[in-house]
């Protein structure tokens, strides 16, 4: 993990491998991003995600990637809670698929928010359920699974195959639709389509 | 013999129960000092026909008569549960009625509780007759005192004593229909205090055998842990064909493009590229069947958090609106937990299959000693155990953990069940861990 980060031009400050040392650590290195894996000792449960949490209330936008061996749609509305974004939360599998972790890491970065694509298929699974999506087209919808996960607009293109046009088109459509205010800061429609999504 | 109490203010010796228990009260005392009358009668029957026994006519009529006594001493048992609260656990059936009467004359000879019935009927109006009587005698004392005698004085004569007030006068007459006024609030007063006094000797004269208890007991204990045993094996055959199926044929179908891909990586690039693709999506796939199993065993979650979180976590995950509200002092023991969860999970489920409703309240509460779930939704109710196996399978699940559901769906609705867990906090808030690694320096007990 370290040789990936470093070869992708990260210079990675500290490496811990426990709660208390993780958040001695960020709260002293004070780290662009940080990327936590959930389950750490001494308990072996949750001490990243607590250790997260407690180091972003005092500091609450420090960037933090999250990794687990499962996604809990509980952590995720936890990590959300905040709603200043600059938090990750992906599936250890992610990690496996060098790019778009690497991706997933600079976004965090960057102040945004990253969610792993499982996490969103419950909540649109569960939106769809509801009728809240009821009106979107089958394009649409896909663009919404991918604007949810945390994708720019140039993601979203090289993923479906479109151009940047169809890209406007669609998440104008998706915002009018439900009714959601348009942003063009990347990071705040993150959060507000999670905020629907969550309804 | 548990002695639960019940709600109803006629039950306790703490608050001052309000005039009305009071006469319920009065009035129960009443019936069963009617009712020790054909206690007495049919106990004096049951030992006639004893007598008879070996003239060959008793072999006939016991059945009839012992059932007779079985039948009021059953009425006893589900008064003393209505009015008080107190459970009283009833004795092995009588024998069956089929057979010669004879034979069966002789069953009910050799049966526990067919003489603990009879001792009690001869028991019965000495001892709950007379308590009942108490509060009885001082009402009826009281009100002659103070409601027919200020009228009928004159024509009693002149020696007329109203306790230890020698009535002849009008300001005697006035001074004794105090004293019945009072008399008749003592009477009141004490008619609850007479009806809990008399459950307890009913609960001590009826109660089942200490012996047949402890039959029930295994009984139970071995009928929970067969289904347990079921289960387990169950399951297992679940997690083995889950894993077969699963994780185990995406595995080998990797392995399988691998070797594809290997062999076409010199002369077909592309198609190995294709290949090696697919085995990225196939690997994955077999890592989230692998995730799922796991979570359909024990969810990581609940190790994690306890079983307040894992239930929230299973509201975000249902289509309904779920709201949780979780007031557990630290953590359950991990089957506890387990059988909650899943309870809880398939309640919600059922909710969302079901009910019809939006809304789907849980509630988690632990007091003295026991777990408690309420999950209400706000369906149209006329929900009912016997239809359909999700309930049936909650209730067999809970079993192995002496745990009860008792469902409540009006049709209408709404449905609320309640499920309790006999338990014992693990380890207090904040719970340091559940870890085994650590549990040894932060478990309380």
């Amino acid at each position: 993990m370290i040789r990936t980060l470093q070869e992708h031009g990260c210079e990675v400050v500290a490496a811990v491998d426990n709660g208390p040392a993780l958040l001695r650590a960020l709260r002293e290195q004070e780290p662009d991003v940080a990327v936590v894996d959930i389950r750490l000792p001494p308990s072996f449960t949750d001490e990243g995600l607590r250790a997260t949490l407690e180091a972003r209330r005092t500091r609450p936008a420090l960037p933090v990637l999250i990794l687990s061996q499962y996604v809990d749609q509980l952590y995720a509305q936890e990590l959300l809670a905040g709603g200043q974004g600059a938090i990750g939360y992906l599936l250890k599998d992610r990690v496996t698929h060098t790019a778009q972790f690497v991706d997933a890491v600079r976004t965090v970065a960057g102040g945004g928010t990253v969610m792993d694509p499982q996490v969103i298929a419950k909540l649109l699974a569960r939106s769809d359920a509801r009728g809240n999506t009821a009106e979107l087209t089958p394009r649409e919808h896909e663009v919404l699974r991918l604007m949810a996960e945390g994708r720019s607009n140039a993601a979203i293109m090289h993923t479906l195959h479109i151009g940047e046009s169809a890209v406007a088109k669609h998440t104008a459509s998706i915002f009018a639709k439900l009714r959601i205010e348009a942003s063009a800061d990347d990071n705040r429609r993150v959060l507000a389509v999670l905020a629907y999504l969550k309804r | 013999m548990a002695a639960g109490r019940g709600g109803a203010a006629e039950a306790g010796a703490g608050a001052v129960p309000t005039a009305r228990a009071q006469v319920r009260a009065l009035a129960r005392c009443q019936l069963l000092s009617l009712y020790s009358l054909a206690v007495s009668a049919v106990g004096a029957l049951v030992t006639v026909t004893l007598m008879l026994l070996p003239i060959g006519v008793g072999r006939l009529l016991l059945p009839g008569a012992a059932t007779a006594l079985r039948r009021l001493s059953d009425r006893y048992r589900s008064w003393t549960e209505r009015w008080t609260g107190t459970r009283i656990s009833p004795p092995e059936p009588l024998p069956p009625a089929e057979g010669p009467r004879g034979r069966r004359a002789v069953g009910i000879l050799g049966d526990d509780g067919f003489w603990r019935d009879l001792r009690w009927s001869w028991l019965e109006p000495w001892t709950g007759g007379l308590l009942a009587a108490v509060p009885l005698g001082l009402v009826e004392f009281g009100l002659f005192g103070a409601v027919v005698q200020p009228f009928v004085w004159p024509w009693l004569g002149p020696s007329n004593w109203y306790a230890f007030v020698l009535v002849d006068s009008t300001p005697s007459m006035l001074a004794a229909a105090v004293l019945g006024l009072l008399f008749t609030g003592a009477g009141l007063r004490l008619a609850p205090a007479a009806l809990e006094l008399h459950a307890r000797w009913s609960s001590r004269a009826l109660s089942a055998p200490y012996s047949t208890e402890l039959e029930r007991r295994i009984e139970h204990l071995t009928d929970t842990r067969a289904e347990a045993l079921d289960e387990r094996a169950d399951e297992l055959r679940r997690i083995e064909r889950d894993l077969h199926d699963g994780a185990q044929a995406r595995l080998v179908a990797v392995g399988m493009a691998l070797d594809e891909a290997t062999r076409l990586l010199d002369t077909d690039p592309g198609g190995a590229r294709a290949l090696l693709t697919e085995v990225r999506a196939g690997s994955a796939r077999a890592l989230q069947d692998l995730r799922d199993l796991v979570h359909g065993i024990h969810p990581p979650i609940l190790t994690d958090r306890g079983l307040g979180d894992a239930v929230r976590s299973l509201a975000l995950d249902s289509f309904l609106d779920v709201h949780v509200s979780a007031e557990l002092p630290g953590r359950l023991p991990v089957p506890v937990e387990t059988a909650g969860y899943f309870a809880v999970a398939e309640l919600l489920a059922n909710a969302a299959k079901h009910s019809g409703g939006r809304e789907v309240t849980v509630r988690l509460t632990h007091a003295d000693g026991t777990l408690r779930a309420v999950v209400e939704d706000d369906g149209h109710g006329g929900a009912r155990l016997d239809r359909g196996t999700g309930l049936r399978g909650v209730v067999r699940r809970l079993s192995t953990v002496d745990g009860t559901l008792a469902l409540h769906s009006p049709p209408g609705g709404p449905t609320t069940v309640t499920l309790e867990i006999p338990c014992e906090i693990r380890c207090e808030n904040p719970c340091a861990s559940s870890s085994p690694k650590t549990s040894s320096s932060s478990g309380t007990g």
